[in-house]
C-alpha cells in the first residue's frame, strides 16, 4: 500500500521516515494500546476456556458495524454496542457459549448471513467503494484510522487494560477455582459478566486492528504462547502483552515497508511465535513422560 | 435480478433457468446439498461440526491461492482442506471445542490461515468481489469448469461414502465396540475426515468458507432431532439440504441480495421451528452435540 519509502539499512532513519506519517503515528499508538488490551483479556479468555465465545462476538460485531451503518450511525457505535450486547445476553444464559456447538454454530452462521445482508444493502445503497468497508471491518484497517478514532481506540485499550488488572486477582481465583472463590465470598457472577463486557470492549477494539475475522491473531494466539512458556499467571500475562503488542509494532513496520496487508503479517507474526513456543515447550517436556 | 417472479410457477422457473451461470448454479448446488448433506449427517453424528468449521476456514488461503496461480479454485480449496483434515486425523485426536488449548490452537490457526487467504488476495490484486464469493458464497461465476470438477468430487465422495457406510456408522455410534469387533476405526476416521474436507471444499462454493455451518451442519442438525434411525435421518437430512439450497438460489435470483444470507436464514429457521415444536410437544430427547 505504502511501498513509498524505501528500506534502507539504517533502522533508526527507516524509524524516523515511517513515524514521520500521521497516519502511522496514530496505528502505533492505537494498535499498541489495543494489542496490550487484547494481551490481558486475552489471557483470560484462554484461561477460561471461553475462546469461541470471542469467535462469537468477531462475528456479531461484523453484522452489528454492518446494521449501524445501515441505520446511519457510526461503525463503531454498532461494533462497540452488538458487542457488549451480545455478551450481556451470553453472561446472563450462564457465562459461557461452548459446548452445543451445533446450535451455536447455526446461529452465528446465520448472524454472519445477516451481517452480509445488511453490506449488501449498504453498498447497493451507496457507492461501490463501500464494498471495502466491509472488508475493512472483516480484515481490520488500522492504518485507515482517523485521529479521533484512534484517540478512542487508544483510551479504550488503556482503559481495559487498567479495569483487567484492577480485577485480576480475584478473576484468577475464580477462573481456577470457581467453588473455593465462591465459598470465600468472591461475587462470581457480577465478576464473570464485567469480564464478558471487557471481552466484549476488547474486540470491538481488536475488530479495528485486525478485522473481525482475525480477532483470534490478537486475542487467543499471544495468550496461547504464554501458556506454552510459563504457568505463573502475571508472567504469562506480561508474555501475553508482549507477544501482542510487538506482533502489532513489528507488523506495522513490515507493513510500511513491504505493501502486504497488515493484517496478514500480525496474525504471521503471532502465529510464528506460537509454533516457536510450542517447540520450546516440548523441547523442554522431553525426558519427561508425555 | 431483473426479472420479477409472478404466481406462474413454471414461468418463473423457466426465468430462472434462462442463464447459463444460473443453470450451472443449480446443476453445482444440487450436487452441493446432496454432497454436504450425506456427508454432514455423520459430521453431526460423530460430533465434528467444529472440525468442519476448521476445515472450511483453512480452505480460505487455499481458493485465494488458486486464483492467485490461476488454477480452479476448488482444486486449491480441496488441497489444504485435505491437508487440513490428514493434520487432524494424523494428530489423531478429536477436536474439542471444550478443551482450553486445543480451542487456543485451533483459534491461533484459524487466525493465520484467514489472514494468508487475505495475503493471497492482495498479491493477486482480487476484487473485493472475488474475497467476498470465497467468504460468503455467490450465485454467480460458476464456470462449466467447476461444474466438472464439482460432479466428478461428488460422484466420487459419495461412491467412497457408500463403500465405508456401515462401518463409519458402528464406529461413530459406537468406537469402542467397534474396534473390538476389528473395524479399522482410525483408518475409517481419517478416511472419513479426508471426505468431509472436500465436501467441504465442493460447499463452500455456494455458501463460502463463513456459512459453511448452514449446509453442513444445519440440515443434519435438524434431521437428527426428528429421528433417530440412520437412513431416515440421512434422506431427512439431503431433502432439507436440497431445499435449502434450491430456495436460496431462487429468491437470491430474483431479489438483489446475497445466496448465503437466504440459506443460512432458512437453516436456522428451520433449526429453530424444530427445535421449539419439539420442546413445546415436551419429548426430550438429547442433542446430539
Amino acid at each position: 500500500m505504502f511501498a513509498a519509502t524505501s528500506f534502507s539499512l539504517n533502522p533508526f532513519q527507516d524509524l524516523q521516515s515511517m513515524l514521520a506519517y500521521d497516519f502511522m503515528r496514530n496505528a502505533f499508538i492505537a494498535g499498541g494500546c489495543i494489542a496490550a488490551a487484547a494481551g490481558l483479556v486475552g489471557y483470560f479468555v484462554v484461561l477460561r476456556n471461553q475462546v469461541f465465545t470471542t469467535d462469537a462476538l468477531g462475528h456479531v460485531a461484523f453484522t452489528g458495524g454492518m446494521g449501524g451503518l445501515l441505520v446511519g450511525l457510526n461503525l463503531l457505535v454498532g461494533v462497540f454496542g452488538s458487542c457488549i450486547a451480545v455478551a450481556l445476553a451470553i453472561g446472563s444464559l450462564g457465562g459461557r457459549a461452548r459446548g452445543r456447538d451445533v446450535a451455536i454454530g447455526t446461529v452465528f452462521a446465520w448472524v454472519l448471513g445477516l451481517g452480509l445482508l445488511f453490506l449488501s444493502i449498504f453498498t447497493s445503497s451507496h457507492s461501490a467503494s463501500a464494498g471495502n468497508t466491509g472488508i475493512s471491518v472483516l480484515f481490520g484497517s488500522i492504518l485507515g484510522m482517523q485521529p479521533a478514532q484512534a484517540a478512542i481506540a487508544s483510551v479504550a485499550g488503556l482503559l481495559t487494560s487498567i479495569a483487567l488488572l484492577a480485577v485480576a486477582r480475584p478473576l484468577l481465583f475464580v477462573s481456577l477455582d470457581p467453588e473455593v472463590a465462591a465459598s470465600r465470598g468472591v461475587p462470581i457472577r457480577a465478576l464473570t459478566a464485567f469480564f464478558l463486557v471487557l471481552v466484549a470492549i476488547t474486540v470491538a477494539e481488536s475488530v479495528q486492528a485486525v478485522g473481525a475475522l482475525l480477532v483470534f491473531g490478537l486475542m487467543v494466539t499471544p495468550a496461547a504462547v504464554a501458556q506454552n512458556l510459563t504457568t505463573s499467571p502475571y508472567a504469562g500475562m506480561a508474555v501475553s502483552v508482549a507477544v501482542a503488542v510487538l506482533a502489532v509494532w513489528v507488523g506495522l513496520t513490515l507493513a510500511f515497508f513491504i505493501a502486504y496487508p497488515v493484517s496478514f503479517f500480525i496474525t504471521a507474526l503471532a502465529f510464528g511465535t506460537f509454533i516457536v513456543s510450542l517447540a520450546l515447550s516440548r523441547g523442554q517436556k522431553k525426558g519427561a513422560p508425555a | 435480478m431483473a426479472d420479477s417472479p409472478s404466481w406462474d410457477l413454471l414461468a418463473d422457473l423457466q426465468l430462472l433457468l434462462r442463464f447459463h451461470f444460473m443453470q450451472n448454479a443449480f446443476v453445482v448446488g444440487t450436487l452441493v446439498a446432496v454432497l454436504a448433506g450425506a456427508v454432514g449427517y455423520f459430521v453431526v453424528l460423530r460430533g465434528q461440526s467444529f472440525a468442519a468449521h476448521m476445515l472450511s476456514q483453512v480452505g480460505f488461503p487455499g481458493a485465494a491461492a488458486a486464483v492467485f496461480l490461476h488454477v480452479p479454485p476448488l482444486v486449491g480449496l480441496a488441497a489444504f482442506c485435505s491437508a487440513g483434515a490428514l493434520g487432524v486425523g494424523v494428530l489423531g485426536r478429536r477436536l474439542d471445542a471444550g478443551n482450553r488449548l486445543e480451542s487456543a490452537v485451533v483459534g491461533s490457526i484459524l487466525a493465520f490461515s484467514l489472514g494468508l487467504g487475505l495475503l493471497f488476495f492482495r498479491l493477486y490484486a482480487g476484487s473485493v468481489q472475488a474475497v467476498y464469493a470465497f467468504l460468503f458464497g455467490t450465485i454467480l461465476g460458476i464456470s462449466d469448469r467447476d461444474v466438472a470438477a464439482t460432479a466428478v468430487t461428488t460422484v466420487v465422495c459419495l461412491v467412497v461414502l457408500a463403500a465405508i457406510a456401515r462401518p463409519l456408522v458402528f464406529a461413530s455410534v459406537d468406537p469402542d465396540v467397534a474396534d473390538a469387533r476389528g473395524v479399522p476405526v482410525r483408518a475409517i476416521s481419517i478416511a472419513f475426515l479426508l471426505l468431509a474436507a472436500l465436501a467441504v471444499a465442493v460447499t463452500v462454493q455456494i455458501v463460502g468458507t463463513l456459512l459453511i455451518f448452514a449446509l453442513l451442519v444445519a440440515p443434519a442438525a435438524c434431521a437428527l432431532q426428528l429421528t433417530a434411525r440412520p437412513t431416515r435421518g440421512l434422506a431427512l437430512t439431503v431433502v432439507l439440504s436440497l431445499l435449502f439450497t434450491w430456495t436460496g438460489l431462487a429468491v437470491a435470483y430474483f431479489t438483489i441480495y446475497p445466496v448465503g444470507f437466504f440459506i443460512t436464514t432458512l437453516a436456522f429457521g428451520v433449526y429453530v421451528v424444530i427445535r421449539s415444536a419439539k420442546a413445546m410437544s415436551g419429548r426430550s430427547v438429547g442433542e446430539p452435540a
